[in-house]
């Protein structure tokens, strides 16, 4: 999706610059190129997949598009929050959007992705549009959820994006139950199940895992380690920080989080893995630059020095740039020039959504039950009867 | 309205009316009596408003000749007059699981020992050989884990059954229950339904301590999004269980540890009970009974006695914990004025306390005496079979409380 209106903006843009050397247009250009990750993949009970990933050009400017969008988006939730339009809890996903790009490259919309409440990123990387984030982030009508989830529970069934959850690690459970029903549709799919390190101490995770491992479960435990569970530090509150290996007799890939295109192997490898063998668990390594949310300032627990360290060294976008520029795919204007049209989508998107609507009243009342087989609220004013078999 | 008195009724909980002043009370009409004009107010000093003249006429009735009438109202719940066949209430459940999974492939069933041990109460039996390992699950004891479990499925719709051994070891799967299964349906705008059916017998039941007696109903009463019933005969077993697992909503289905081997007649033909309807039990004039679950026996066994005093008490089986009927419950309010309840839930924040706060809010002006609940003590269930006892209702004290009421 991120393709298509890619070629229908960029070729709008480049032909003012009229550099001949571009005219193998990015647009269209499906050049496969073969790229070496950074880091080595570290496995548990498993092969590593390749350090070598097959991509293509437009492949790449796709990851750079997204992953500023998503950037931008995350930027702009930060100042709307400060201007108290968006309330109550923010976790913000900057730092790791190669988690969410890489993945989606990996996969199709049948395959579920279920995460925790640091979700905006995921969402848009399942196709959702930004008008329904900021919507639904300010708590309008026509967010994702009617303006009735908030920052914490995004969903997209028609895309197989689960959400959303506000209580950590609950959504674990959830995600191995959606595997088991892929099992039992004999559907060709698998869920990935996100959550973060904090998370990963958690029970429900052990007992979930323990059930898919019994059962063949198509399930992927995806953990994105920012090395932070809110305030306490990995090694404050882990006994064994190797969350890939946590899962003991379930096999575990350990991945560079910060590299797209590590994680888009990662990914194929564990699908792959995972419709054949079981579970399996991904380690992303990764970092979020923002706290823990927009009530944490990020920076009492850690240093400045670190954040900025990991801004200038790892940052995902600056490698997929530097990748882009170093193979001649687009220039440095250009891809400036992509990142101000980014910006102009999110502001525009910003202004749309402060003009719509705050729910009705009404509103409250509804999506508490299913209406249709005798389900309704009614109180003393129920006029008949119904029990018959529909 | 009607949702907004649902759920502010739900949610808070009233002290206890323990003494009524019977001087201010106004006898029932037992004999033939003129019509009356007036009515009294209640004893309570904090209750203001006094019922007008012309309010409702009362008639004389004649006494009561059979007491309990259990044919009458198996005949007008069952819908046919053919004799069906007889089974004991957990071969009801196991028919109505049985039937909703034949006619449905997307149901299943997940729970401890459901599968090939055929269920510890043998709700499930026979099911794990006729329908295969992949659609009666043989989970291990992780509740948090394997409810989580039903409601990812259900999210994409299957339809899973999930047993508690216990209903008491649903509080591990508290979590799952109140933030995923309740309110999935509406943080998502709608976009997702958990049509999950989670059952389990709870309740006291004969000296199996404190952790295995408990009443859960009292603690998933103010979850929003979900349904609670509770079954008391096979018939209604059967017809709420098949109702249960059609439902798009998530429903919670109290069963009792002591009901499991009641035996009754049941049709032959296909049936359901509507989920949120309440079930007459015996209909009557004096006084309103309501009650559910096993304490319906309690009740039917003090009506016995009460009719052989004189009293014609009307017994409600309310059935539907989440959302009340308040509608067959305001129609008996409005006859009788005088209501009782009788639960198993404890005293504080039960299910009792819930129903007294509705009827107050919403027939005040109906009654002519306070609501009174009989609930179980604020107590852990000993072990002791004679504390026991004295922990929940007995039928001596309905008796005690209905002439109290009726005075």
């Amino acid at each position: 999706m991120a393709l298509s209106r890619l070629s229908s903006r960029a070729k709008p843009l480049l032909q003012p610059l009229a550099f001949t050397a571009l005219r193998r247009h990015i647009s269209t250009d499906n050049t496969p190129l073969t790229i070496e990750t950074t880091l080595p993949f570290t496995s548990h009970l498993c092969e590593s997949p390749s350090r070598t990933v097959e991509t293509t050009s437009s492949e790449l400017l796709s990851f750079f598009h997204d992953m500023a969008l998503m950037r931008r988006m995350e930027i702009a939730a930060d100042s709307l929050y400060k201007a108290k339009l968006i309330r109550g809890f923010c976790h913000l996903y900057d730092g790791q959007e190669a988690v969410a790009i890489g993945m989606e490259s990996a996969i199709t919309k049948k395959d579920a992705i279920i995460t925790s409440y640091r979700d905006h990123c995921t969402f848009l990387g399942r196709g959702g549009k930004l008008i329904d984030a900021f919507s639904e982030l300010m708590g309008r009508k026509t967010g994702c959820s009617n303006g009735k989830g908030g920052s914490m529970h995004f969903y997209k069934k028609d895309a197989s994006f689960y959400g959303g959850h506000g209580i950590v690690g609950a959504q674990v459970p959830l995600g191995c139950g959606l595997a088991f029903a892929q099992k039992y549709g004999k559907e060709e799919a698998v869920t990935f199940t996100l959550y973060g390190d904090g998370a990963a101490n958690q029970g429900q995770l052990f007992e979930a895992l323990n059930i898919a491992a019994l059962w063949d479960l198509p399930a992927i435990l995806v953990c994105e380690n920012n090395h932070y569970g809110m305030g306490t530090a990995e090694w404050r509150s882990a006994k064994s920080p190797a969350y890939f290996k946590r899962g003991d007799y379930v096999p575990g890939l350990k991945v560079d989080g910060m590299d797209a295109l590590a994680v888009k192997q990662a990914c194929k490898f564990a699908k792959e893995h995972a419709l054949k063998h079981g579970p399996i668990i991904l380690e992303m390594d990764t970092y979020r630059y923002h706290g823990h949310s927009m009530s944490d300032p990020g920076s009492t627990y850690r240093t400045r020095g670190e954040i900025s360290e990991v801004r200038q060294v790892r940052d995902p976008i600056d490698r997929v740039r530097k990748l882009i520029i170093s193979h001649d795919i687009a220039t440095e204007k250009e891809l400036k020039d992509m990142e101000k049209e980014v910006r102009k989508e999110v502001d525009a998107a910003v202004a749309q959504a402060k003009e719509s609507p705050i729910p009705d009243p009404s509103e409250l009342f509804t999506n508490i039950y299913v209406k249709g087989f005798g389900a309704e609220s009614f109180g003393a004013d129920r006029k008949e009867l119904r029990a018959t078999l529909p | 309205m009607s949702a907004i008195l649902q759920g502010a009724g739900a949610a808070t909980s009233l002290s206890p009316f323990n003494s009524i002043d019977s001087n201010k009370l106004v006898p029932p009409s037992r004999s033939s009596l003129s019509v009356r004009s007036k009515r009294y107010i209640v004893a309570e000093s904090n209750v203001i408003k006094s019922f007008g003249s012309g309010l409702i006429t009362r008639r004389s009735k004649p006494l009561i000749a059979n007491a309990v009438a259990t044919k009458r109202e198996n005949a007008a719940s069952s819908t046919s007059s053919k004799p069906g066949h007889e089974l004991l209430l957990f071969e009801a459940l196991q028919e109505g699981l049985e039937e909703e999974m034949d006619r449905d492939p997307h149901v299943c069933v997940m729970g401890e020992d459901v599968g090939h041990y055929g269920g510890s109460y043998k709700v499930t039996k026979g099911l794990a050989d006729k329908f295969g390992d992949l659609r009666v699950l043989d989970t291990p004891i992780c509740e948090n884990a394997f409810t989580g479990m039903g409601i990812g499925a259900a999210m994409t719709g299957l339809r899973p059954v999930i047993e508690g051994m216990n209903m008491g070891f649903l509080l591990l799967a508290f979590n799952q229950i109140s933030n995923n299964c309740g309110m999935l349906h509406y943080t998502s705008g709608g976009q997702f339904t958990i049509p999950v059916v989670i059952r389990g017998p709870g309740g006291v039941g004969r000296q199996l301590g404190a952790e295995h007696s408990q009443r859960l109903e009292s603690y998933f009463q103010s979850i929003p999004g979900i349904q609670m019933v509770a079954c008391s005969t096979p018939y209604n077993a059967k017809g709420l269980m098949k109702a249960a697992i059609r439902s798009e909503n998530p429903v919670i289905l109290f069963e009792h540890v002591l009901l499991y081997n009641l035996k009754e007649s049941i049709p032959d033909e296909e049936y359901i009970c509507n989920l949120e309807e309440a079930e007459m039990v015996r209909p009557g004039e004096h006084i309103t009974i309501l009650t559910y679950s096993r304490m319906r026996y309690h009740v039917m066994q003090a009506a016995k006695t009460l009719v052989n005093k004189g009293y014609d008490p009307e017994v409600i089986d309310i059935r539907s914990l989440k959302p009340f009927d308040l509608y067959t419950i305001g129609n008996s309010v409005k006859k009788t004025h005088r209501v009782l309840i009788v639960e198993e839930c404890m005293r504080t924040g039960g299910i009792g306390a819930s129903l007294t706060a509705a009827i107050n809010e919403n027939f005040h002006d109906y009654l002519d005496a306070p609501v009174m609940c009989l609930s179980s003590q604020d107590v852990p269930t000993p072990y002791a079979g004679t504390l026991e006892e004295w922990t929940v209702v007995q039928p001596a004290q309905i008796v005690t409380a209905v002439e109290h009421l009726c005075q």
